[in-house]
């Protein structure tokens, strides 16, 4: 049994299961100052994505770990080299979680507006700055063999690195404004299908624009030249983007909304399976690579971590899966009559 | 200021910070979850008022807890890289097992509890509330057993230039962990107990809800005593532990310099780090040191200068947060007992309602000196005989860290100041009025 290999591959969908959950709670923030009109719409959105997105953030935590757990110097480079945009991320994700918590237990505008703001930059900013990370990882880092990173934070602004940023962020916006759709209704859905009909043609520029860059700016076409039945994967994504437009048009909400996830889960598998064996290169010197060959646990660790997921990740997929499904409904004024919810 | 330095400084306000809201809700998690079981079975609607007021508590606490414990998941690889790549085998892997073990447990039923009360039957409900009790207590048995580790690292061997695992169930098992997870959940509840006891002690004062907050504050006496009883009595084994696997901790923690039979322990004493021994001792209580650390009034204890300088740990700050720690245990397991016997009359007693009140932070404080001991102590190794913090570090730049030192310190006090002024308010304002 190839445990490294398989590592590489649960570690991928990690990150890509973060995105597809956590992605619509972002794309909910980053839109909710503007179609959120009233205080009661703004309530609404946040109820929309309230009992989730806890839950939704702690794939980011597993992801974080697993790479801990299973590749420790690509935890330890990675981290420290990216240090001022993870920090960055981290200080607006925290902005983010207490919002929502403390936003509606004071009755003051000036209060509800402090943390208004803090919910829309603790939602653009991560969301861009995810699509900006993951895009110089494609690229390759300017690190040395000591894990010393040459350069700064302004480097990973690159056009390519932006590009990412920004493909991203619009994923998510599309993501968000069609979880609005099944999520709310009247005014306020109509306000946030208009925006997912809107983004879409924006997703397909900037995906087609990122998928030519990546040809000329990485490797990650390499894998898929040696194995052409690969390229099945991103044949998938760009189906499933433009299911998604389908949907919108019938307006059936939920199913463009699963089109869009299976959008982003194809999108992060397109970098993942390009990446193969790498999983944090250096721009460099290939020598300096990270791979899941050279940088992986024991097999004894990656043996006892591979049955831990193996009992533990189907049970949270059991529960989340319930939760999502005792909160499928469209949000009703009851619901936010209650003095707990947020 | 060099970078081991800064990252040090980080760790320690980021982890502080979070542990001044993890307790809360460690402990209060099982006490909410205890109050909507006794509303499902007897009907009673003040337990419900009762899950609802001190629900809220939890949740405005809970919220800050989660957001800080997100930063220290990462801190790992951005500030101790060194440390990271060296037992991230081992290490790793723990706080992996917490997140998928633990973390999506709680985080997805709180969901589900804040928003559920009209979805779920009521049975169900609680049952929720158990769940995330459970799953808030899981993930502290698994950072504990990482932290354990980082103590009295076990199951390992070096190999690839790296400590690599040999034998998980013994990292899992080991006694350290046993009882730092012990010592760790009961001071929790001491914690829940006074913090219950001081918010109900207001209220009483004022004569408002009687009914409602004289049940809370008895709920509150059985937390605090029994769980006040149980860390002292742990605590006892802890040092025995301590002393038997990190001899120079426990010199430092009693500021003991010269090895001795019938180790004496001095009332009150001012150590000498340069010199290497107490510029003033007074009271000895002759024998009482041996006993403590090896259970036997005549056994020999390690002195400081038993051990090389670059292997101690700073011992003034070690002592002083030691004696602290074991001053506020004696004071909550004597004020618990007094608040024990006087139960059913608490309106009569203003002057232990009063005492209760200012008590709230005391068990905070008595929690942060009990982490200074174990960290500090633990000092230059950051885990214990392997590996030096100096070593763990990563290549990085002194200003980014000082930026985020900046950054955190900012953003903290934010978020610190915002969550207990709106647990105060709430604390003050009371129970909402039809249910209590
Ligand atoms: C003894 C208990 C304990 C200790 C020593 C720590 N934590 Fe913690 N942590 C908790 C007990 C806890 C908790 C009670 O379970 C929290 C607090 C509020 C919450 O939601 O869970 C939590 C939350 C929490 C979260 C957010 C989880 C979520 O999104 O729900 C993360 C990522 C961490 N912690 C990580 C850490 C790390 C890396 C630590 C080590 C330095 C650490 N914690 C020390
Ligand atoms: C959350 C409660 C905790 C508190 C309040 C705490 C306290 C401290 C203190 C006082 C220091 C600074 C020591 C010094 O630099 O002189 C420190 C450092 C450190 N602690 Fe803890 N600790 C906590 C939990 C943990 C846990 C659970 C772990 C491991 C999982 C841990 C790992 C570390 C590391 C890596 C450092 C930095 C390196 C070092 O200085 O040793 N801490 N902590
Ligand atoms: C009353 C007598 C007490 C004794 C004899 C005692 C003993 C100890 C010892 C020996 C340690 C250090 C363990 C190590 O270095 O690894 C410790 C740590 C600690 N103590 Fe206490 N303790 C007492 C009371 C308390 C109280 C009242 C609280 C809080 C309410 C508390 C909270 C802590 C915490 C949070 C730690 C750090 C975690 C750990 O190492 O378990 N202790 N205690």
């Amino acid at each position: 049994m190839d445990l490294q290999l398989i590592w590489f591959f649960l570690w991928g969908l990690l990150w890509a299961v973060f995105f597809m959950t956590d992605g619509f709670d972002f794309g909910v923030g980053t839109l909710y100052p503007f179609i959120g009109k009233t205080d009661e719409e703004k309530q609404t959105m946040i109820t929309a994505i309230g009992p989730l997105w806890d839950g939704n953030e702690v794939w980011l935590v597993a992801a974080g770990g697993v790479t801990f757990a299973a590749f420790p110097l690509v935890y330890a480079v990675m981290f420290s080299t990216l240090y001022s945009a993870l920090m960055l991320i981290l200080f607006t994700l925290i902005l983010r979680g207490v919002s929502f918590e403390f936003r509606g237990k004071i009755d003051d505008p000036r209060w509800k507006r402090l943390w208004d703001t803090c919910i829309f930059v603790g939602s653009f900013a991560p969301a861009l700055l995810f699509g900006v990370a993951f895009a110089n990882i494609f690229q390759g880092i300017p690190f040395d063999g000591e894990g010393v990173y040459h350069g700064s934070l302004l480097t990973l602004l690159n056009p390519y690195g932006l590009l990412g940023g920004v493909l991203f962020l619009l994923l998510f916006l599309q993501h968000g404004a069609l979880w609005l759709g099944i999520k709310t209704d009247d005014a306020l859905q109509g306000r946030a299908t208009r925006v997912a009909a809107m983004v879409w043609p924006l997703v397909v520029v900037a995906a087609v624009l990122f998928l030519v860059a990546s040809w000329f700016q990485t490797n990650l076409y390499a894998n898929y030249l040696a194995h052409p039945a690969l390229f099945s994967v991103i044949a998938i994504t760009v189906l499933a983007l433009l299911t998604v437009r389908v949907f919108i048009a019938r307006k059936a909400w939920f199913k463009a909304w699963f089109a869009s996830a299976l959008t982003i889960v194809g999108a992060t598998f397109f970098g993942v399976i390009g990446l193969f064996p790498n999983l944090f290169p250096s721009s460099l010197d290939a020598a300096f690579n990270l791979t899941a060959r050279n940088a992986s646990s024991s097999p004894l660790t990656l043996k006892i971590m591979l049955v831990v997921a193996i009992i533990f990740v189907p049970i949270v997929i059991a529960y989340q899966a319930w939760s999502y499904n005792l909160f499928k409904h469209r949000v009703a004024p009851a619901d936010l009559a209650h003095d707990e919810t947020y | 200021m060099d970078v081991v330095m800064l990252s040090r400084l980080q760790f320690y306000a980021t982890s502080a910070f979070h542990f001044l809201f993890v307790p809360l809700t460690l402990g209060l998690s099982w006490i909410v979850a205890y109050m909507e079981t006794r509303y499902v079975r007897t009907g009673d609607e003040t337990y419900l008022a009762m899950t609802k007021f001190w629900g809220k508590v939890f949740l405005i606490n809970f919220a800050v807890g989660v957001v800080t414990g997100i930063t220290l998941e990462f801190q790992f690889g951005t500030n101790w890289s060194g440390y990271s790549a060296y037992v991230g085998d081992i290490f790793g892997s723990l706080l992996a097992i917490e997140a998928t073990a633990a973390f999506f447990l709680e985080s997805t039923f709180i969901g589900i509890w804040i928003f559920g009360w009209q979805k779920l039957s009521k049975k169900a409900h609680a049952g929720v509330a158990w769940l995330v009790a459970i799953g808030s207590n899981l993930s502290a048995v698994w950072i504990l057993i990482a932290n354990s580790w980082m103590q009295h690292p076990v199951g390992y061997t070096i190999r690839n230039g790296r400590a690599e695992l040999t034998d998980f169930f013994a990292v899992i098992t080991q006694e350290f962990a046993v009882l730092q997870i012990i010592h760790v959940l009961s001071s929790a509840f001491v914690l829940a107990g006074f913090l219950i006891m001081g918010i109900s002690a207001y209220h009483l004062l004022k004569k408002q809800h009687v009914d409602f907050f004289s049940r809370s504050f008895r709920i509150g006496i059985v937390c605090g005593l029994v769980g006040s009883l149980v860390v002292a009595v742990e605590g006892d084994f802890h040092a025995k532990d301590v002393t038997e696997k990190q001899p120079v901790k426990l010199a430092a923690m009693e500021s003991l310099w010269e090895t001795t039979r019938q180790a004496p322990i001095y009332l009150f004493a001012i150590p000498d780090e340069e010199n290497g021994r107490n510029a003033v001792e007074i009271l000895p209580i002759p024998g009482v040191l041996s006993f403590l650390g090896h259970g036997d009034f005549n056994a020999e204890v390690q002195g400081l200068n038993d051990f090389p300088r670059d292997e101690r740990p700073p011992v003034l700050l070690t002592f002083l947060a030691f004696r602290g720690m074991v001053a506020l245990g004696t004071y909550f397991i004597l004020i618990s007992i007094y608040a024990f016997i006087r139960r059913n009359k608490l309106l009569e007693s203003p002057l232990l309602l009063k005492i209760m009140l200012f008590s709230i932070p005391l068990p905070y404080i008595a929690i942060q000196l009990g982490w200074v001991v174990t960290e500090l102590g633990r000092q230059p190794w950051i885990v214990w005989g392997m590996m030096r913090t100096s070593d763990a570090v990563s290549p990085i730049a002194a200003s980014q860290v000082i930026t985020t030192l900046v950054g955190f310190m900012l953003v903290y006090s934010l978020l610190g100041f915002a969550g207990y002024y709106l647990i105060f308010r709430h604390a003050k304002k009371g129970p909402s009025l039809e249910a209590a």
